[in-house]
């Protein structure tokens, strides 16, 4: 298949590309998200992204919770950003981050105002931000401004065997136009951390990627209980067939095709080495690796599942495909792309992955995912430990 | 080529994985080795669902699992050739 060259995106101020045009209403903090969904509720063409942190964080945790505040209002799909918290100060802080992408952002405390005087002052500006973005036009650009991101969930061994290939299969197709690529789920590489360490091009990338699996194994032996049956594998992995971490693990890699990843990301952090494929440190929770990677700049995902995971996000769509032809059948309105041919030997790896670019470029160009017409908006924040 | 019941990932591996909806015990069934594109058969001892692995050897407790030509975990319970291969006869080397 000839691959197309380009794809109909929003042209953003700071010269990124969207795929979607969302006005959203992000609140700093837990306590302003009622705030924050009344305006959503009161002016069309805006959405809120509840969450429950913001409060008394500090250190590494509190520099996380910023850093995916302002990765989410700076993402392209994001066509103009409100912020509402408590107080001031944070609240600036993001609006102030946001801003240099030259996007319309305006921040809102509540403090001293109380909510229903704020939720006025703010629709205001939100019904001028949504219709202001409602004329922005979808223009040709070039398939270097996608930025793809993975991650699958609800894995079972259909997933190592054709769906996680079938993105492995994209990537290789797709990295020579320039695109950026993220895979991450740190803890999701174990039994696999050496092989996928030899996939970094450079010796820091390799070494930088053992240290970020060997901290996050480490935390994990040290708040094990047992030995994470039902969490890692999930009992929806073990009904799939999957058995051990390692297996889980071996299936996982396979989404990134032969490629090699130029560098390793902390969480929600944005890649500054160009164009190509990183690493990024994350939970292998759905909502919260996904919300990361979106918060990096990603603006369109892939997402195989085995066994039917049905996860979406606010701003950047998922796509998700399936070689499991029970799933494809019994959850079909959750399912964007189904390669279960693979497994019947139907369907080969190439066709497959010709597919998937289709879906995408498709989904890239507007055509909503399943989890964005069923109304998945998972926007979940990770939490790197207690509040003081 | 139809009729394929099992895929194995590498030449190396000692499992296979159901890739039909199930195979019954005593089945003989068709499997196909993705790394070659080399086939091979096996005769199921139980029944095993789509998703879930044979083995394709006998294996005794202490043995390593191989699946994508790699370690993926230790056998703890003796395993016949053509028998399910799960949680209750494989566990993790880590955690």
């Amino acid at each position: 298949m000839e691959i197309p060259k380009s794809f109909l995106g929003y042209k953003r101020e700071n010269g990124r590309a969207g795929t979607r045009n969302h006005v959203i209403i992000l609140p700093v903090d837990d306590i302003s998200n009622a705030c924050a969904e009344a305006v959503a509720n009161n002016i069309k063409g805006t959405i809120a992204l509840p969450h429950s942190y913001g409060r008394l964080q500090f250190g590494a945790d509190l520099e996380l919770h910023f850093r995916t505040m302002i990765g989410t209002g700076k993402n392209p799909n994001v066509a103009a950003v409100i912020v509402i918290g408590i107080e001031p100060k944070w609240t600036k802080r993001i609006v102030d981050a946001i801003s240099k992408t030259g996007k319309p952002v305006e921040g809102f405390s509540i403090e001293g105002v109380g909510d229903i005087d704020t939720i006025a002052k703010v629709s205001k500006k939100a019904q001028e931000f949504s219709m202001w973005a409602s004329e922005k036009q979808r223009e040709e650009c070039p398939m270097s401004d996608l930025w793809i991101s993975v991650k699958c969930g609800e894995s079972d061994t259909t997933s190592g065997l054709a769906s996680n290939p079938t993105v492995g299969n994209l990537m290789e197709k797709l990295e020579p136009f320039g695109v950026h690529l993220c895979f991450g789920e740190t803890s999701e590489l174990t039994g696999a951390e050496t092989v996928c360490a030899k996939r970094g091009k450079t010796p820091e990338a390799q070494e930088k990627f053992m240290k970020t699996w060997n901290e996050y194994n480490e935390f994990i032996l040290k708040e094990a209980t047992n030995d994470l049956s039902e969490s890692q594998p999930t009992a929806g992995n073990i009904a799939g067939g999957l058995t051990t971490i390692e297996e889980k693990a071996f299936g996982n890699f396979q989404k990134i095709g032969n490629l090699k990843f130029i560098d390793v990301l902390e969480p929600a952090e944005e890649p500054n080495k160009g164009k190509g494929l990183y690493f990024m440190d994350t939970s292998s929770a759905a909502a919260e690796c996904v919300t990361l990677q979106a918060a990096g700049g990603f603006n369109i995902h892939l997402f195989p599942t085995g066994q039917g995971n049905i996860i979406g996000n606010p701003i950047e769509p998922v796509i998700k495909l399936t070689a499991n032809p029970l799933t494809a059948k019994t959850m079909s309105e959750h399912i964007d792309v189904d390669v279960s041919k693979i497994l019947s030997r139907q369907m080969n790896l190439d066709q497959a992955g010709d597919e998937l670019i289709k879906a995408t470029i498709r989904v890239a160009n507007g055509r909503l995912t399943c989890a964005e017409a069923l109304g998945h908006k998972e926007f979940v924040m990770t939490k790197l430990y207690r509040s003081a | 080529m139809a009729g394929t019941d099992i895929i194995i990932h590498d030449k190396k591996d000692n499992v296979g994985v159901v890739v039909i909806e199930k195979i019954t015990p005593n089945q003989d069934c068709n499997c196909w080795i993705m790394e070659n594109d080399d086939s091979t058969k096996i005769q199921s001892i139980n029944e095993i669902p789509l998703g879930h692995k044979i083995a394709m050897a006998d294996l005794k407790a202490g043995d390593t699992i191989i699946k994508y030509g790699h370690d993926i975990g230790k056998v703890v319970k003796d395993i016949k050739k053509g028998e399910h291969v799960h949680v209750h006869n494989v566990k993790t080397k880590k955690w």
